[in-house]
């Protein structure tokens, strides 16, 4: 019966963890190895030849005692640099990556992208782009594991996190959740397909039926009444206008600043008097915690995201959120051109 | 078998024993001696009841999908395995056990220093673990034993606020024999009996104590926030609420890491008499060994966040913790290369105790190794959650610990019985536990890089030829300590009379006689030469503790 003893690897960070798990491996093999071949020799060489014998007492040596806490300190030292080394890449998403959204749920993954599309416990990414995926929780902690992608990132609920990685290899991989989170814990699993460029655009393309993630937040934005007072390109509205303040500093009302990012506009929807933009009264915005879903959260954002960025030429209403590449930016502007109708 | 019940030593001779007869003198009890004997009994029921939680997973996972009981009931397996292992075997094992017995024996004392209050530390554990059994008959937990928020605090439908009052009385327990080792070992040591020639397992148990009476408070009142919230709804974990989820992880790692020490550090003394005793040879390095015992217990208070790589704790936090994580492995190491240098030159024999102690260097020296990885940033993200962590956990717990106690108990016996087990059956069991354990949680090392998620009651179909291997190495492990089991109480009655020192040990529980008589010594010892002193007191120079 053949079964597998070593995962696959199929992204850029894949190989790098599996050498230094193979060093890790190997200094576990050759110290175990010499401390069970000194136990193992000293008890047969020196085994009671008679009940009466007492070997002479040797007590220590300093030498010695500071050989062996000296050089694995500093064996360790290079897992302890190497790790960190991977550990500080994994953490940095290159400027360019695709976006891509998942919310865990009790016991399920959600994964949005910005050109429209959803799927539940599967994710569709391009080979060789790096892809960076925002996780959101519904309920409890949960983490999003892709063994062959040697990353793994727990989903907080409360907060957004980031991971990211580059697909090498097309294939079918496993998408597990890595934090216990109740009864259909080990349910909650799914597949990564990785494809390749041509096939991944085919396959964005025949998605988002209900137009792009902008889109659907723009929906709700008037949905669920936030335009009624977010007024756009009007001033001297009883809240702030939206268009422009992603990613800027904005003053508040405390004398403190603060930089409109996802996890600002969360707070912001979830507990709308925790930071006033200064010039505006607290109390005026209702809370929607509780009334909101993570995914439909993930959609306003992308639509916030959408109405620009400061400084940069302001995206029309109905673009998708972020343009990594031409690419995508191709693939998704024909999604919204034909938004609503696929 | 007769003669061995006429023998006028053991009928005759008064000793704690049978001092006094009727159940009233053991539950009244304020002989250290007995209260070891009754901590004894308890948590060896505990370790079957959890050991048979673990004989229900290991039958569960033999095969991929979920088929022999439900979600829900399977997540209550490794939620009770977890929880009574950890809580109600591993924490008080060998020190409520053989260090109760004979911290005060080998440091010259009559008793520990406050013995009501050792009694009232076992009926906290009783009263502890009653609630732990009740939340399992009342329809069990299934938060895991680390009940992570928000899904203990908010989500889990179980009884999870019982379960937690167990773990918190039961702490009590703990921090009570801590604070009474403490007093002892300072305050009631014999004269002579100097800091410097401490037997390296009341060092172990000392250091072992500081983290019970540090850290155990803090989980404690970690439950309670966790039965609070569940109660009242106040925010403290719950974001939903303006809480922290990541919040209770710290609070429960602080703990609960320094915790792995409490659970190792006895085991480590223990080793440490064995390797000496069946070497017949003085220790190597006695100063490293017994600094090193205090170094772990101060270095794992400041590592707990390598249990959170993943969180998303900040980058920075997460280096300092790799780091010092990779500091606390340098003390285990120092010991592990001691007592293989201990055994240089010794005269070494292969009794039970000592086989036990062989695999305790090989195994926690595997466990300690496999901890580096997951020290190690970039891999633990990748192994971290996966059964790699699992079969990490048991090399330490199982192949250290439990070998431990296992070595301990055999070693010592004789001294708490009278009695000598059958020595055959002894070395028979030793292996059985050796090749049992090696086949149940290597593998799990394998599945574990492979990225088989721990917790999970269903798995992918390529892990199975692996996890049936384990499961077949459960059994094997089982069925070695069923043995011993057997034989010890078999022993009770029918073993070999074992007389005051059967081993030739050094130490002065070995110069009372067996079983010892109650207050320990006729009169109380003189130490005039350091531990472990086979040869004699040596004519080297005096090895000083500075």
């Amino acid at each position: 019966m053949s079964f597998p003893l070593f995962p696959e690897a199929a992204s850029s960070m894949a190989r790098t963890v599996d050498y230094l798990y193979l060093y890790l491996t190997a200094v576990t093999v050759v110290m175990t190895g010499l401390i069970f071949a000194a136990v193992f020799f000293f008890a047969i060489k020196y085994r009671r030849r008679s009940e009466h014998e007492v070997p002479k007492p040797i007590h220590g040596s300093l030498m010695l005692e500071i050989t062996w806490s000296i050089i694995p300190f500093i064996v360790m030292l290079t897992f302890f640099w190497w790790g960190a080394q991977i550990f500080f890449e994994n953490a940095s998403p290159p400027a360019n990556a695709i976006e891509v959204y998942a919310v865990g749920k009790q016991w399920m993954w959600k994964v949005q992208y910005p050109e429209g599309p959803r799927e539940i416990n599967e994710l569709h990414v391009p080979i060789g782009r790096p892809v960076k995926i925002t996780l959101a929780s519904e309920d409890v902690i949960h983490s999003f594991f892709i063994p062959a992608f040697r990353i793994k990132h727990d989903v907080v609920p409360g907060r957004y996190d980031t991971m990211w990685f580059t697909a090498t290899k097309p294939g079918r991989y496993h998408l597990f959740c890595a934090e216990y989170c109740g009864t259909e814990h080990s349910g909650m699993v799914g597949w990564v397909t990785v494809m390749n460029e041509g096939d991944y655009e085919n396959w964005l393309n025949a998605g988002g039926i209900e137009g792009t993630m902008a889109q659907q937040g723009e929906k709700l934005f008037e949905q669920l009444g936030c335009s009624t007072c977010h007024l756009l390109d009007q001033q001297g509205g009883r809240c702030p206008n939206l268009r422009g303040v992603y990613g800027s500093h904005i003053q508040l009302s405390d004398g403190k600043s603060v930089v409109v990012d996802d996890a600002y506009i969360r707070e912001s929807i979830l507990n709308p008097n925790a930071k006033i933009v200064a010039g505006y009264k607290p109390d005026v915005m209702p809370t929607f915690q509780g009334q909101i879903t993570e995914e439909q959260l993930l959609r306003l954002i992308v639509y916030i995201k959408s109405l620009g960025a400061p400084g940069a030429p302001v995206a029309s209403q109905s673009g998708p959120a972020a343009r990594p590449s031409s690419a995508v930016a191709n693939a998704s502007s024909r999604t919204a051109n034909t938004g609503g109708k696929l | 078998m007769s003669t061995a019940l006429q023998d006028p030593r053991v009928v005759e001779s008064p000793n704690y024993l049978n001092q006094e007869y009727g159940w009233r003198s053991w539950l009244f009890t304020k002989d250290h001696k007995r209260i070891a004997v009754l901590y004894i009994i308890s948590i060896t029921v505990m370790f079957f009841i959890g050991g048979l939680f673990a004989g229900l997973i290991r039958l569960e996972l033999l095969t991929p999908q979920g088929d022999l009981v439900n979600s829900d009931t399977y997540n209550k397996f490794f939620t009770m395995h977890g929880i009574v292992m950890v809580f109600f075997f591993l924490i008080p094992s060998i020190p409520a056990t053989l260090g109760n017995f004979f911290v005060p024996m080998m440091i010259g004392a009559k008793d520990l220093a406050f013995p009501r209050i050792n009694l009232l530390s076992w009926y906290i554990y009783i009263a502890g673990a009653i609630f732990a059994l009740a939340a399992i008959v009342l329809g069990g937990v299934d938060t895991g034993w680390t009940f992570y928020t928000p899904f203990s605090s908010t989500y889990s439908n179980t009884f999870v606020i019982t379960a937690a009052v167990g773990v918190f009385i039961a702490g009590f327990s703990s921090i009570l024999t801590g604070l009474n080792f403490i007093v002892t070992v300072h305050k009631m040591r014999a004269p002579g009996m100097t800091w410097g020639r401490l037997p390296l397992f009341v060092w172990a148990n000392y250091a072992t104590s500081l983290i019970q009476v540090l850290g155990t408070p803090v989980v404690a009142i970690t439950l309670a926030l966790v039965g609070l919230e569940r109660a009242f709804h106040i925010g403290i974990f719950d974001p939903a609420i303006g809480g922290d989820p990541i919040l209770f992880q710290h609070m429960f790692w602080f703990y609960s890491h320094p915790a792995v020490y409490i659970m190792i550090l006895p085991g480590m003394g223990v080793i440490s008499e064995l390797v000496t005793c069946f070497s017949r040879k003085a220790v190597f390095g006695y100063p490293f060994i017994a600094a090193s015992s205090l170094g772990i217990a101060i270095i794992g208070f400041l590592v707990w966040g390598h249990h959170m790589f993943v969180t998303g704790m900040s980058m920075y936090a997460s280096l300092y913790f790799s780091l010092l994580t990779m500091l606390v492995a340098v003390p285990s190491a120092i010991k592990v290369f001691n007592w293989t240098a201990t055994m240089f030159r010794g005269s070494i024999s292969f009794d039970t105790p000592m086989l036990y102690a062989f695999g305790f260097i090989g195994l926690f020296t595997i466990g300690g190794l496999t901890g580096l990885f997951l020290a190690t940033l970039g891999v633990d993200v990748h192994v971290t959650d996966t059964y790699f962590v699992v079969a990490h956990f048991h090399y330490v717990m199982v192949g250290g610990m439990v070998l431990a106690y296992l070595g301990g108990m055999h070693f010592w016996w004789p001294k708490i019985t009278g009695r000598m087990y059958p020595e055959g059956w002894g070395r028979f069991a030793a292996l059985l536990v050796f090749a049992g354990f090696n086949l149940t949680f290597f593998p799990q090392f394998i599945t574990g890089y492979l990225g088989q998620p721990r917790r999970y009651h269903a798995y992918a179909p390529e892990f199975q030829v692996l996890n049936v291997m384990s499961s077949a190495g459960a059994s094997v492990l089982g069925l070695g300590y069923v043995i011993p089991l057997i034989y010890f109480l078999w022993s009770l009655k029918y073993g070999p009379i074992a007389g005051n020192n059967p081993w030739r040990a050094k130490g002065l529980e070995w110069e009372t006689t067996s079983p010892p008589p109650t207050f320990n010594f006729e009169k109380t010892p003189v130490v005039t030469e350091e531990a472990y002193a086979y040869a004699g007191q040596s004519t080297h120079e005096k090895v000083e503790l500075t």
